[in-house]
């Protein structure tokens, strides 16, 4: 079948079985009840602490075909999912599904284990690395089930995912599992993904180099949803979990193309009193705050609230008055993590309240404007934040698609050109995030607005931007460095790309390398 | 209007993603650098680059292009290979007098006939590095009508001086007056020196109200990031726009009343300053609409 957005997918596909096309950003409506975690029981004054991963593994019973989470809150620092594989491989269990909320390069180390049978399917944002490129090959037994950070709470509600355990790494955590992610060496600030899984897994077992005597305060993850502890040396690599300050670019592109996305987003009308705002990480789309700011200091306003992925420039915009509150899911930089240990009004969210399409209302549509990062996009608006110009996994879908569907205002910043490639095509490789959720396309040699944004057209027509069609821009980009060649595909599907409400928007066929 | 040379920004001619790019930050002008910013191992394939980069871009704005000086091994080779690419302006680093820019006028003269370029559309503009130079500058600013702009190179000059280069500028506040001055006389723009800190966004400001209160057009700038400040600084603000108006207007009404005297909020009003508000409001249209708000 051919979706709404033309892509085709096939009704059925091996590995995951028959599957619902994507027809539009809001178009499936949820039925049925959210499901919840197995019943269990707790002693008084029971010791919820093993020995070691080795001991909970047996004391959960993780069996073959069991579906294991993490979260990816240590991000290159993590220490934790690599050693549990690790331990789950030695006692001869195989057939498990892998459900982080992401991967990052540190997890090329479990490429063996997905050679050995131990990994067989993988649910998570995305890979990078070594593990992008092994994905993309096919060598899993099922395609990677790739589901935004609203989509994955979204499936773990209704029961798409069932998590039979959760692993969780815990900055810090009580005798009696009480848990929170701002103390301890190994701090991360938000542990947003981690609270979703806490809540629906079976069993959760909490990992820690930081026990602490009971109770702790601040507490994220409730005692009442912790079934073991285990304390190890470390479960994470500082330098790893968070980079020190993340400062704006210095990149000239990129803080052109920011100032142009600061531009449009004041000319369409959005940066009002009370605004609210999502910037994502990238160079160019955390450096449209410095220009937001300085907008907004000119003209004495200030905002409602900032929603992320935080990091310490944005959080600082709040200590300095111009935002009253921070939603943070996930927090990037030592000062990020500084300030949600501060501050009250920087609010620790869950995945769930962030994102997910099937509750009654989540953050992300409260936001007046989102600044996105793209690897490439089309003519129709659609972004691709997955594969590569080779059509290999190298990105994570993230909260990408939800924050556009949620924000009144979605601005996606790419640069025109990276090397001799055209990031402006006819087509995408792989569609994340569907066009009809997407407002303007920021370049450094144009901006188009979406043709269906009669308002936002009307507003910036006499913004002396360099405002122009997106064929225009797909133009340019083609005078310059000529029309890309198509990618050869097999027919084998190696990923799909699950919309956020759990339709297929795209599927990743392995390139004939 | 004269043309705008606010910020007249470099750019290394043998570095291909720049040349690529460098018409998106806004310059009033491009320079392509064959000079400084290229080694001496690198200065053909920077001539061809800047060929080929004039020849297939549309910048959308001025493009010069800083040849070597004539009197090394390099500077008439640079003016062979791209002057069949029509550049809007050549560049001429360390001049020393007058018949350094007769000779490349009459070079320029010559290609402009045999590839059937209108006569005189290529300018030229020079820069002074050196106290001999400097002593010429009227002679060098006058010395073909192609000639639109004087420039000071600072970091040459400051050697010949044998002074360093401090943060206030004194050591060049002699040069940068004679400059403007000799500029003036010749009726020609001068283009002040760059800033190369370009993390000192607090010092560069300094320069740059320096500059603007010296009589100074514009600056050469060697990042991008550097340009919409420059703007920003040349750009007319709206309490000097609001005031020309009124002076406009001031002068009109005396017109019509064949009044001999114009005053504005009780201070007289002559002709200079009518001039200066036309220059204002002119500069101000000129500016208008280039780049975002």
């Amino acid at each position: 079948m051919k979706n709404s957005i033309g892509r085709e997918i096939p009704d059925f596909i091996p590995g995951l079985g028959k599957v619902t096309g994507f027809g539009g950003a809001f178009a499936r409506k949820p039925v049925g009840r959210t499901v919840g975690a197995a019943l269990s029981t707790c002693l008084p004054r029971a010791d919820k602490r093993l020995a070691s991963i080795e001991t909970a593994i047996d004391a959960v019973g993780l069996k073959d075909g069991m579906t294991i989470s993490f979260h990816h809150h240590f991000r290159n620092g993590d220490r934790i999912l690599n050693r549990v594989v690790e331990a789950i491989a030695k006692k001869g269990i195989r057939d498990i599904t892998l459900s982080p909320s992401s991967l990052n390069t540190v997890n090329d180390a479990l490429i063996p284990y997905i050679e050995q049978g131990v990994i067989t399917a993988i649910e998570t944002s995305g890979a990078r690395g070594k593990m992008g490129r092994f994905l993309t090959e096919g060598h899993l037994k099922k395609p990677l089930h790739i589901r935004s950070h609203g989509g994955r709470a979204q499936a773990i509600e209704s029961g798409a995912i069932h998590i039979d355990v959760a692993f969780l790494g815990a900055p810090a955590c009580d005798r009696y599992g009480n848990i929170n992610g701002i103390q301890g060496q190994s701090a991360c600030g938000s542990l947003g993904y981690a609270i979703q899984d806490a809540a629906y897994a079976d069993q959760v077992v909490a990992i820690t180099d930081n026990l602490m005597p009971h109770p702790l305060f601040p507490i994220s993850i409730p005692q009442t949803q912790v079934d073991y502890i285990v304390v190890v040396d470390s479960i994470g690599d500082p330098a790893g979990i968070a980079s020190g300050a993340l400062r704006y670019t210095k990149d000239p592109k990129e803080l052109l193309i920011a100032k142009y996305a600061a531009d449009v987003m004041d000319y369409s009308g959005y940066l009002q009193q009370d605004f609210s705002m999502q910037l994502g990480s990238g160079g160019a789309s955390m450096a449209v705050g410095r220009f937001i700011k300085t907008k907004m200091l000119e003209r004495g306003i200030t905002g409602s609230f900032g929603v992320g992925g935080m990091t310490g420039v944005f959080a600082e915009m709040m200590e300095e008055g111009l935002f009253k509150m921070m939603f943070d899911v996930q927090s990037f930089d030592i000062p990020a993590i500084d300030s949600i240990k501060k501050n009250s009004n920087h609010l620790e969210m869950s995945a769930s309240y962030y994102a997910n399409p099937h509750n009654s209302g989540a953050i992300v549509n409260n936001l007046d404007a989102v600044i996105l990062s793209a690897t490439e996009v089309d003519v129709d608006f659609n972004v691709n934040v997955i594969t590569d110009s080779n059509g290999v996994i190298m990105g994570a879908s993230g909260g990408h698609c939800d924050t556009a569907a949620g924000a009144k205002l979605t601005i996606v910043v790419a640069p025109l050109l990276r090397g001799r490639l055209p990031m402006v095509k006819d087509a995408v490789q792989t569609v994340v995030t569907p066009g009809e959720t997407v407002d303007a396309i920021v370049t450094e040699r144009g901006i188009a607005i979406n043709p269906k944004r009669l308002d936002i057209i009307d507003n910036v027509k006499n913004s002396g931007l360099p405002i122009m069609s997106i064929h225009e821009l797909k133009d340019i980009a083609y005078k310059l460095c000529g029309k890309p060649e198509a990618i050869q595909l097999s027919d084998e599907i190696v990923g799909v790309v699950e919309y956020r409400d759990g339709t297929i928007i795209d599927v990743i066929r392995r390139p004939i390398f | 209007m004269e043309k705008l040379r606010r910020s007249m920004m470099f750019v290394p001619g043998n570095n291909p993603g720049m040349l690529l790019n460098a018409g998106i930050y806004g310059a009033d002008t491009i320079i392509l650098d064959c000079e400084d910013a290229v080694a001496i191992t690198e200065k053909d394939s920077a001539r061809n680059l800047v060929f080929q980069a004039i020849s297939e871009i549309n910048y959308g704005t001025e493009v010069a292009v800083r040849i070597n000086h004539i009197s090394t091994p390099f500077g008439w080779d640079d003016l062979k290979r791209i002057l069949p690419a029509k550049p809007d302006l050549i560049r001429l680093p360390m001049c020393q007098g007058p018949d350094e820019i007769r000779q490349i006028d009459e070079f320029i003269s010559e290609a402009e006939h045999k590839h059937k370029f209108p006569a005189g559309s290529i300018k030229m503009m020079a820069a002074v590095e050196t106290p001999k130079g400097l002593r010429l500058a009227y002679e060098i600013a006058s010395a073909s009508p192609r000639m639109v702009a004087l420039a000071i190179g600072a970091e040459d000059f400051i050697a010949n001086l044998k002074t360093t280069r401090s943060k206030l500028g004194r050591e060049l506040l002699a040069a940068r007056g004679q400059l403007v001055l000799a500029a003036r006389e010749a009726g020609i723009q001068c283009i002040d020196t760059v800033f190369s800190d370009i993390n000192d966004e607090e010092g560069f400001k300094k320069e740059l109200e320096l500059i603007k209160e010296m009589g100074f057009d514009g600056k050469s700038v060697v990042n991008p990031r550097q340009v919409s400040v420059v703007h920003d600084f040349f750009a007319p603000t709206a309490k000097e726009i609001d005031h020309a108006q009124r002076v406009l207007a001031a002068y009109q009404e005396a017109l019509e009343k064949k009044s001999g005297v114009i005053s504005l909020n009780g201070k007289m009003i002559d002709l200079p300053i009518v001039a200066r508000a036309e220059r204002t409001l002119a500069y101000a249209k000129a500016t208008a609409g280039k780049g975002g708000k």
